[in-house]
């Protein structure tokens, strides 16, 4: 697989290590009145999508940056590769 | 005996004559033979015995899906088994071995096994070998292994060399035939970067065993020509050697390159194989077609073989298998052998075409209507057996029999990506489907145009639409053109034994019996029969048994189903996939910077990660590892040891967020932590299990130094980058590794401090005061080197880590041993290491095995509630918090001599040892030297609270159950009054 890494131009999968969904980015609130249900969710249930996913790899053998890629779990197409760090403050994540 | 069936013509080297030997009889060939035409040319037509039945074997094919004709190549440790004789190229002293048979070729003693046939039938050995299950190991399997169809191995270690490399391309071109030249022309004249790769050692594909014209040159002239003018251009790669072996994701083939198979010698450096990872922007499959057989009474003779192979032995490789020959075929190209083995003059004894429509000839019989229903012939073919239309059988004398059922195309590289081929009724074949893998296209043979001519157009189209060329094609030579139908026609009726697939020997009966049995989809029937699963992958034989499950199920092909296809196209020996990543080089190897010092004084090393560590230091006189390690532990915590620990991992922390950040990534509070001190952290996972454990070190308001254990050095970097760029994007805080930039030591005993104030420039104040237990900071040694000191311990003792930039890692580690002889200094190792953590009851990897809370450690207190560290939340999840949750504690043997055995379950003193009473098990465990006494650190049940009870310590695979007594953990310094001192 080729991923099209925002900076770094198109590198091959070897270089890259897999996390797993993107929703891993969607941490919940520590201090909330559900945060253990919360947390549960957030550390055990995925969806397993039969196309479209975002996920997270981690460019190790590179720049380090973690990136999400759109990935089609059925093609193994990439139709998106964003850097974490982007998507994470879209989602709101701070500090 | 020489060349008797050599033919005029061909395109081989008449001018070198090679020796080689067969099954230790020697032969001669020419350059461009392969090992089959070689062997055919000397007459040597029974080439193995069958995989099942030890049935004398030849050769089905001329190419690399053949089924038969496999052997085992050159001898010592360069022996290659299951080799097809096919696509071995003829070098001089090649040596060459028939395989599974004994004593020899010609009488092999397992042919009974032909004679018990009707008890051998599909599922035999299901049903004959399954009771009682231990016989399987110990009787059964031994037994179908030596008798079973294979090549042995040499046992020895391959001396070549493997590599890897790889390429990249605006076209790959799969395939050299018609097609795939015509598209490497089109593309290349229009100054694409191309790569066309062919199997073959001469490009050409069918090119170059057919004796047509294009325009004004034979077929291998033309082809000849193409490849010159590919030659030349410096944007055209032309791989010959060459198998594409496997589509992958988004425009990547393997292949492989087989640089030195047909070398008598490697040059000194040069792989034998490559495997290429190729990527392109395109690519074009013109892997052409396979002919099928048609299965018939005791089709398995050597001799009979595909009507194009031996065309091809004959135009290509002048060769005939035997002087007089007949074809069998359904369709109008068998009757091209003919024509050509005629015009050879080779005796057709006849043509038996199964249509009543079949063309006619002056040149010799054909036989309309007409089925091949029987073959003689022990050792090889003599006579072959025709049903007439009229119902009279005729005998036809001929040593060898050319059987055409058609052409299927090579579809195998379309299915790599789940893609399904679908059934062409004018082809009676499966051509390839509309999901392809991406940026694949199909032209020739391949995707079902059989005519030359239109694999030379579809070859051209095809590269340039995938390459969106405006310009005029190429000028197309004139062509063999005619219109090709196939009508199937699969296995002739009423015969007993018909083989499918030789390789594995499935006959049509099998498959009938798979139906009978129930095992119907295309997925059973392979399974129960093996049809198609030998290392051919059912090139020549998965569409007749197919065809044959259709027939007897009532249904068309395509309801049947679709086999599809896997990589490697071809067998790869595993050598190639490992490449150079073998032996010393399977995975980097890391040395400390002190690394030759270690080897000096002759340290035994120990592969943790990548890493060599010096595990103990023998003395001349220490005979064994125990003398050293219990010497090297007594002397440190008598005086001084000092300790290699680089390999920790160390990740610098800064920014102005370094505090916040490490407040989250570790389970206790850092956000206090003063400028100048160290302190130990519990980083847990987001599930509430630990992950690591180590040391952050203040050294500025924004500067830390964290430290790892080594086997988790990078996966706690990557958990710490997913925190800052995935949870925490706006910290002010960079991370980056420091693991090889600074070599540590680790200084601990009484005599620590005295032996490092030696050292530490004197502006530095060491003293208990001025640096006490946990201080750290920037020093300088030796006179202005610059260096960190952590008052830290691992062992327990008066401690202190002291790094220096791994460049002076070396000079420090002799700087200490000279200056360390007041003390008797001694270094240590892993083992000395280890010992010491488990007397001071420190946790290591053992116990942070994946599974353990900081309860489970005894430091569920650590855990702080005021703040968001990562794991805290489900840390306090119910079921890890039971009033029986597991408990570090120490275990020491009533009797000191008894061993406790890491591994070992701990049972309550009475009552049955069984999983159901398990109160837990032994993590770690060691001699210790100072406590004279095998002492274990374990997790047991609500262990805290147990202290003084006496255990049974259960291993009952090792048969070992010995009292012991449950302690604390902390069996040396429990109030922790030396490290302070």
């Amino acid at each position: 697989m080729i991923i099209d890494h925002p900076m770094l131009g198109p590198r091959d999968a070897s270089e890259f290590t897999y996390l797993g969904d993107a929703s891993l980015i969607d941490r919940p609130d520590w201090q909330a009145d559900d945060a253990a249900e919360a947390f549960y969710e957030y550390g055990y249930l995925r969806d397993n999508p039969a196309g479209e996913h975002q996920e997270l790899w981690y460019h190790e053998a590179g720049d380090r940056s973690w990136l999400v890629v759109t990935r089609n779990t059925l093609t193994h197409e990439i139709s998106k590769v964003e850097l974490a760090r982007d998507v994470a403050r879209a989602r709101g994540r701070s500090k | 005996m020489t060349q008797t069936n050599r033919l005029s013509g061909g395109q081989i080297d008449r001018n070198t004559t090679l020796n080689f030997r067969f099954d230790n009889h020697s032969y001669t060939a020419h350059p461009g033979d392969t090992l089959a035409s070689a062997l055919l040319a000397n007459d040597v037509r029974l080439i193995g015995r069958s995989f099942k039945y030890h049935r004398p074997r030849g050769l089905l094919t001329a190419g690399s899906e053949e089924p038969n004709g496999i052997v085992e190549l050159r001898t010592g440790s360069r022996k290659e088994p299951n080799t097809r004789a096919t696509t071995a190229e003829i070098f001089d002293g090649l040596e060459a071995h028939s395989q599974n048979r004994w004593p020899n070729l010609k009488f092999d003693a397992l042919a009974v096994n032909d004679l018990f046939s009707n008890f051998l039938s599909a599922g035999f050995y299901y049903k004959t070998f399954m009771w009682p299950a231990a016989f399987w190991e110990k009787l059964y399997e031994p037994i179908i292994r030596r008798a079973a169809g294979l090549g042995s191995l040499s046992m020895e270690a391959d001396p070549d060399e493997y590599d890897k490399g790889f390429r990249h391309c605006d076209l790959l071109i799969i395939g050299a035939g018609p097609a795939g030249l015509m598209a490497a022309l089109t593309a290349g004249r229009a100054g694409a970067d191309v790569i066309l790769a062919d199997e073959d050692f001469t490009p050409g594909g069918r090119l170059n065993s057919e004796t047509y014209a294009l325009g004004d040159h034979s077929a291998p002239a033309w082809a000849a020509q193409a490849v010159a003018e590919l030659t030349s251009m410096p944007n055209v790669r032309l791989m010959t050697r060459t198998t594409v072996i496997g589509a992958f994701d988004h425009g990547i083939y393997g292949a492989v390159e087989r640089t030195g198979d047909h070398l008598p010698t490697l040059p000194a450096g040069k792989p034998r194989q490559i495997l290429w990872r190729i990527y392109s922007q395109k690519a074009l499959l013109c892997a052409g077609a396979t002919e099928r057989p048609i299965a018939f009474e005791n089709n398995d003779r050597p001799g009979i073989m595909m009507a194009s192979a031996l065309r091809t032995y004959a135009n290509r490789f002048a060769v005939i298998a035997a002087p007089r020959v007949a074809v069998f075929t359904n369709n109008d190209d068998g009757h091209r052998t003919a024509v050509d083995l005629h015009a050879k003059g080779i005796k057709v004894a006849a043509v038996i075409d199964v249509r009543d429509d079949a063309p006619s000839s002056y040149d010799y019989e054909v036989l309309k209507g007409a089925q091949v229903v029987d073959t003689k012939g022990r050792h090889g073919l003599t006579f072959v057996e025709v049903a007439m239309p009229g119902g009279e059988t005729r005998t036809l004398e001929c040593g060898a029999l050319g059987v055409s059922g058609g052409w299927n195309p090579n579809v195998h590289l379309t299915c790599h990506q789940r893609g399904r081929p679908i059934w062409n009724e004018a082809l009676a074949a499966f051509v390839p489907g509309a999901d392809l893998p991406v940026g694949l296209t199909v032209a020739g043979a391949a995707n079902g145009v059989m005519s030359t001519y239109g694999a030379l157009q579809s070859g051209a189209e095809g590269a340039a639409k995938a390459l969106d060329l405006t310009s005029a094609l190429p000028d197309l030579p004139d062509a063999e053109d005619a219109p090709v139908t196939q009508t199937p026609f699969w296995y002739v009726q009423g015969c007993k034994r018909a083989w499918l697939d030789q390789q594995n020997d499935v006959t049509v009966k099998d498959v009938k019996l798979s139906y009978q049995e129930g095992f119907r989809s295309v997925e059973h029937l392979k399974r129960y029969t093996t049809l198609g699963m030998a290392t051919d992958q059912g090139k020549t034989s998965n569409i007749g048994g197919l065809a044959i499950m259709a027939e007897v199920a009532g249904k068309s092909i395509p309801e049947t189903g679709t086999t599809i296809f896997r990589p490697p196209y071809t067998p790869v020996p595993i050598a190639t996939f490992a490449g150079r990543m073998k032996g010393q080089e399977f995975h980097p190897t890391r040395l400390t910077p002190s690394h030759h010092w270690a080897k000096e004084r002759g340290a035994v090393f120990v592969e943790v990660g990548n890493w060599l560590r010096a595990q103990w230091f023998p003395l001349p006189d220490e005979t064994h590892w125990r003398q050293s390690v219990d010497r090297e532990v007594r002397q440190t915590r008598a005086s001084v040891g000092v300790c290699d620990c680089t390999t920790l991992g160390k990740i610098d922390v800064q920014g102005t967020d370094a505090a916040a950040f490490l407040n989250r990534i570790y389970a206790n509070g850092f956000a206090k932590l003063a400028v100048g001190k160290t302190r130990y952290g519990l980083m847990l996972r987001e599930d509430g299990i630990v992950m690591d454990d180590g040391t952050a070190a203040r050294l500025a308001d924004d500067h830390f130094v964290v430290t790892t254990t080594t086997a988790n050095a990078v996966s706690v970097y990557r958990h710490m980058e997913f925190t800052r760029q995935c949870l925490f994007p706006d910290m002010d805080v960079q991370l980056i590794s420091t693991t090889d930039v600074w070599a540590q030591y680790a200084v601990a005993g009484p005599n620590s401090r005295k032996l490092l104030q030696k050292i530490v420039d004197p502006e530095f104040d060491i003293s208990n005061e001025a640096f006490p237990f946990m201080a750290c900071g920037n020093i300088t040694v030796c006179q202005g080197l610059r260096a960190r000191l952590f008052r830290i311990s691992f062992s327990g003792e008066l401690a202190y880590e002291i790094a220096v930039p791994s460049r002076y890692g070396d000079a420090l580690m002799r700087r200490l041993m000279d200056m360390g002889e007041e003390f008797d200094v001694v270094p240590y190792g892993t083992e000395a290491l280890g010992v010491m953590r488990i007397e001071k009851g420190h946790a290591a990897g053992n116990e942070l095995n994946g599974t353990t809370t900081a309860l489970n450690l005894g430091m569920a207190k650590m855990v702080s509630k005021k703040k968001d560290g990562i794991g805290s939340t489900l840390s306090e999840r119910a079921a890890l918090n039971e009033p029986d949750a597991l408990a570090l504690v120490g275990i020491k043997p009533l009797e000191p001599e008894k061993k406790v055995t890491a591994g070992g379950h701990l049972m309550n003193i009475d009552g049955p040892v069984d999983t159901a009473h398990d109160q837990g098990y032994v993590t770690s465990a060691v001699y210790s030297p100072i406590l004279n006494s095998s002492i274990g650190l374990g997790l047991m049940k609500n262990g805290h609270a147990r202290m003084g009870e006496r255990m049974r310590l259960v291993s009952p695979l090792t048969d070992l159950t010995i009292e012991v007594e449950i302690v604390s953990a902390h069996f040396v310094d429990p109030k922790g009054e030396r490290l302070r001192a």
